[in-house]
């Protein structure tokens, strides 16, 4: 069974996505969600802020934090399903979550793409 | 019945939908797993403000507006209260999942959970040097 191989490797991204969520999203939300656009700190102007995001380095770091970020969401809320809200529809929840975060893999890795592309 | 059955006939008690709203422990848990769709809508977040950051100036002036407008930052204070949720039971957490030992002594919990914020703190200031300086 396929899905049995794959088990151990999305509860290590599950893991991997917890920590990320747990040390890295919270300041990138505080700057970005409130401080820049509630002006409680200048924002940084477009060029620099260009250059920083779009540095091949922090778009491969990016990149590979959203997608492990994505995977930890979906594992979860398909268990939040499960167990909270026993919708037992197992591979209907299963396909659906994964898919999405799939989907906005894709969108994620379009995004990078034009990023590094205006940053070159 | 001749139909032959694999699983033996048990009486299962159905559980409500709402089970977990009975117990403050049990919402606690049920609050903590629905964190993951609010890391899912930073996530959208974030790729919002590079696309924007990719579209030059003038998109990038937009969406800051765009994220102050009232409906955005009230979704993103619930948001944030739920990353906030998951930042505390991941960390207290940790040392029940797994023991960590050095020169064959185990590490107290608390020191474990401890230097998870530190880690916390160091990144955050770093981050926070790279976007702004």
């Amino acid at each position: 069974m396929t899905t049995r191989r794959i088990e151990p490797l999305v509860w290590l991204m599950f893991s991997g996505g917890g920590v990320i969520a747990a040390v890295f999203l919270p300041v990138l939300v505080f700057l970005f969600a409130f401080a820049f656009p509630l002006g409680w700190i200048t924002a940084p102007d477009h060029e620099h802020l260009l250059a920083v995001a779009g540095n091949p380095i922090t778009v491969v770091v990016l990149f590979g934090m959203f997608v492990v970020l994505l995977v930890h969401a979906a594992h979860r809320f398909r268990y939040t399903l499960y167990d909270g809200l026993q919708i037992k529809a197992k591979v209907a929840t299963a396909a659906i979550c994964y898919g999405a975060a799939l989907f906005l893999s894709a969108v994620a890795f379009f995004t990078f793409a034009f990023l590094l592309e205006a940053w070159g | 019945m001749t139909v032959p059955r694999s699983e033996p006939l048990t009486y299962r008690r159905p559980v409500s939908t709402w089970w977990w709203t009975r117990k403050r422990t049990y919402f606690v848990f049920v609050m903590r797993e629905l964190s993951s769709i609010f890391v899912a809508w930073f996530v959208v977040f974030l790729l919002l403000m590079l696309r924007a950051v990719t579209d030059g100036p003038a998109a990038y002036d937009d969406f800051l507006d765009w994220a102050a407008s009232p409906f955005v930052v009230g979704l993103n204070v619930v948001a944030a209260a739920f990353l906030v949720l998951h930042v505390v039971t991941w960390f207290s957490l940790t040392p029940q999942a797994m023991a960590i030992r050095v020169r064959g002594r185990p590490v107290p919990p608390v020191a474990i959970v401890g230097a998870q914020y530190a880690g916390l703190a160091v990144v955050s200031a770093f981050v926070v040097w790279l976007v702004t300086r």
